[in-house]
């Protein structure tokens, strides 16, 4: 999937070791989270739209490696890991699947729409192209404002069709403004390949005619992620510059939860969760290079286990957002004839059947 | 109290809250070298400078999206939509991503934004270049819509809109951009978002107005005093949100209302108003409601037919004279 020339392989002898078994850690814990998120959809404990990201563990992991905490980040609506390998305590953003006041979005906003202001963590977009434009005008702030920092723009690959997507190449170089147009190129959108949707199937070439430097980057693999984010971070932050990222990836199942993959032919996908699984594949390499052994692996399972579980009690132990405070976050500020707790309380009495 | 044109108004207000706020930063199509397509922006660039006016290129869903993330950082960026017909390529920035992102994150992070658009039109500008989509707009929770009618309210509005923590969509008129009114000098005065006003009071009729149609609803008011008709205009100057009490309060008094407003008819601005009344001021009716708007077609282009498919004083009359009868 990528052309071997492209990949910079990196030698481990470099390596802190506490730091790989760190992106191990947090890419098994984003597996399992998703894996057990899966399956509080099928409990029904999570409603609407859900999308997992299985199989783009490394992508997630490399990216938060290289990114330092004046940057932030904007993503679409595959955007659990994200948040979770940020640094966001698994707890709230389950309780936030969950629909439940303690979210990290207080139960306004659900799976596609997680935010966590203090980490920068800017929000899921679930409007195929929104954030892009966001990104770049975060990205404009700094600059504004002076301050050190670069913003990631995430997309889907077949976000890179749609017109927002250009007019914020076009600004984000006309502007100077430090953005990592960062696309996970899992080969599908929805049902549709990249071939299908795209007149340029390579997605880091489509920034050439905004002069804009992209690369292709294999998105498996956690350390040739992180060091690519690392030096295009900094070549951004340093130049005032954009740039591509095209990470390609493998998805794991269909587009989102509910969704059967009937259009991906069963033996490709075998294949593929064997050979592009970034989590097995990296725990086998630190395996060969005795960085980690049997015993740490089980133990690092057990913990998430651990983890996890917990952000389910908690999530299962939280209120749902109160009645009265369905109209909060209406307006930051206060505005006169708008309606209160009190009309809150009213209508939705109404709304069921209880008057 | 000086008197100035709306379009000085604007210009003065621009400049005041830009020599404030050094967080605030005016983009659109043109307002920079060009000076403003309607010369609202004039002399700010030179004034300013390019960091805080912002000459931006032909693409309203990336700089309104730009403009959104900027004040998700904490800038109070004022975009200038050069008419209201060229917001509908960036619709989904307004409306899917603006006016949802202060609630649907939880209160986390706030968009001080203001789009300023001129809605409306006169002058034969034909079917894409005349149309009223303050509605669409007054329709989405999380976005404030103001639509000043006179030069103080527009002043007094604009510096509440670039003060407020909230995306404010500002409605103008390109026939109300040389009226002229007195305007104070003083550097606080705000005028209050959601708030309407009582710009005539009278004892007949209420005339429910906004924009270009309060200054339409005004001259007919003086004109019908003459024939002995009280009328009282309620100018709402806020569409979102909409000060009810207002209205109510004064159709309770007079017992009869009309709405004017330069939108196509169904679906309109005054259907909103109607509806409202008939709500909570039906037993005080002694006339049904009756609506004066657009006609419903892509407006055409030849000069009389495009005049005589917009609401206007003689409309607004008979309107009048239908709920006296």
């Amino acid at each position: 999937m990528v052309k071997e020339a492209d990949i910079v392989r990196t030698s481990l002898a470099d390596e802190d070791a506490d730091e790989l078994r760190h992106y191990y850690y947090q890419m098994l814990l984003l597996r399992r989270f998703e894996e057990r998120t899966g399956e509080m959809y099928v409990k029904a404990k999570i409603g609407g739209y859900c999308h997992l990201n299985l199989g783009e563990e490394a992508t997630i992991v490399g990216l938060m490696a290289a990114l330092k905490p004046e940057d932030y980040i904007f993503t679409n609506y595959r955007d659990h890991g994200y948040v979770l390998a940020r640094g966001t305590p698994p707890g709230p953003i389950m309780a936030e699947l969950f629909g439940k006041e303690t979210g990290v979005s207080g139960g306004r906003g659900g799976s596609m729409h997680l935010f966590d202001a203090e980490r920068h963590f800017m929000g899921g977009y679930a409007i195929v192209g929104g954030q892009v434009p966001l990104a770049v005008g975060a990205a404009y702030a700094l600059r504004y404002q002076e301050k050190p920092g670069v913003v990631v723009a995430q997309m889907g690959d077949a976000t890179t069709n749609i017109g927002a997507f250009y007019e914020s190449l076009n600004l984000a170089k006309l502007w100077k403004c430090p953005v990592l147009f960062f696309i996970v190129n899992n080969g599908y959108g929805m049902g549709t390949s990249v071939a299908m949707g795209s007149s340029e199937p390579d997605l880091w070439k489509k920034g050439a005619s905004f002069r804009i430097h992209g690369e292709q980057i294999d998105g498996t693999d956690v350390l040739a992620v992180r060091d690519a984010c690392r030096r295009l971070r900094d070549y951004a932050e340093r130049e005032a510059d954009p740039v591509i990222l095209d990470m390609v990836s493998f998805r794991f199942r269909g587009h989102s939860v509910i969704d059967s993959d009937r259009y991906r032919n069963p033996e490709f996908v075998r294949k593929g969760r064997q050979e592009h699984d970034p989590v097995r594949n990296f725990a086998t390499l630190l395996h060969e290079h005795a960085i980690i052994d049997d015993a740490w692996l089980k133990a690092t399972a057990d913990q998430v286990e651990h983890e996890i579980q917990e952000a389910i009690d908690f999530a299962n132990a939280s209120s749902d957002p109160k009645i009265e405070e369905l109209y909060q976050f209406m307006y930051a500020t206060e505005v006169a004839n708008t309606p209160g707790p009190e009309d809150a309380i009213a209508a939705v009495k109404i709304n069921r059947g209880e008057v | 109290m000086p008197i100035i044109t709306y379009r000085q108004a604007l210009n003065d207000t621009l400049g005041e809250e830009l020599k404030r706020d050094p967080n605030v930063l005016l983009m659109g199509e043109e307002i920079g070298v060009f000076q403003g397509s309607y010369r609202i922006t004039e002399g700010l660039l030179q004034e300013y400078g390019p960091k805080r006016v912002v000459d931006t290129p032909i693409a309203e869903e990336g700089f309104v999206g730009v403009a959104i993330g900027a004040a998700m950082l904490g800038l109070r960026p004022v975009v200038e939509i050069m008419t209201i017909n060229f917001i509908l390529v960036a619709i989904d920035q307004v409306v899917n991503h603006a006016s949802k992102i202060h609630y649907m994150f939880g209160g986390q992070v706030r968009v001080p934004l203001v789009i300023r658009t001129p809605s409306g039109g006169t002058g034969q500008l034909g079917a894409t270049h005349s149309q009223s989509f303050e509605n669409w707009f007054a329709y989405c929770p999380g976005l404030k819509v103001v639509a000043p009618a006179t030069p103080y309210d527009a002043k007094g509005l604009l510096r509440a809109a670039i003060r407020d923590d909230d995306p404010v969509m500002f409605i103008e008129s390109l026939a109300l951009y040389d009226t002229k009114g007195d305007v104070p000098e003083d550097d606080d005065f705000v005028v209050p978002i959601g708030v309407a006003e009582v710009k005539r009071t009278g004892t007949d009729v209420t005339v429910i107005s906004y924009s270009r149609m309060t200054a339409v609803a005004m001259q007919v008011a003086q004109r019908m005093a003459n024939e002995g008709i009280s009328v009282e205009v309620v100018d709402l100057r806020s569409l979102r949100p909409l000060d009810r009490p207002t209205i109510i309060a004064s159709v309770k008094k007079t017992n009869r209302a009309v709405v004017i407003a330069e939108d196509w008819y169904s679906y309109g601005v005054t259907a909103e108003i109607a509806a409202t009344i008939q709500e909570e001021a039906f037993d005080y009716l002694d006339a049904p409601v009756q609506r004066v708007a657009g006609i419903e077609t892509p407006l055409p282009y030849a000069k009389d037919l495009s005049a005589a498919s917009k609401p206007s004083a003689h409309s607004l009359i008979y309107a009048i004279r239908k709920v006296m009868e």
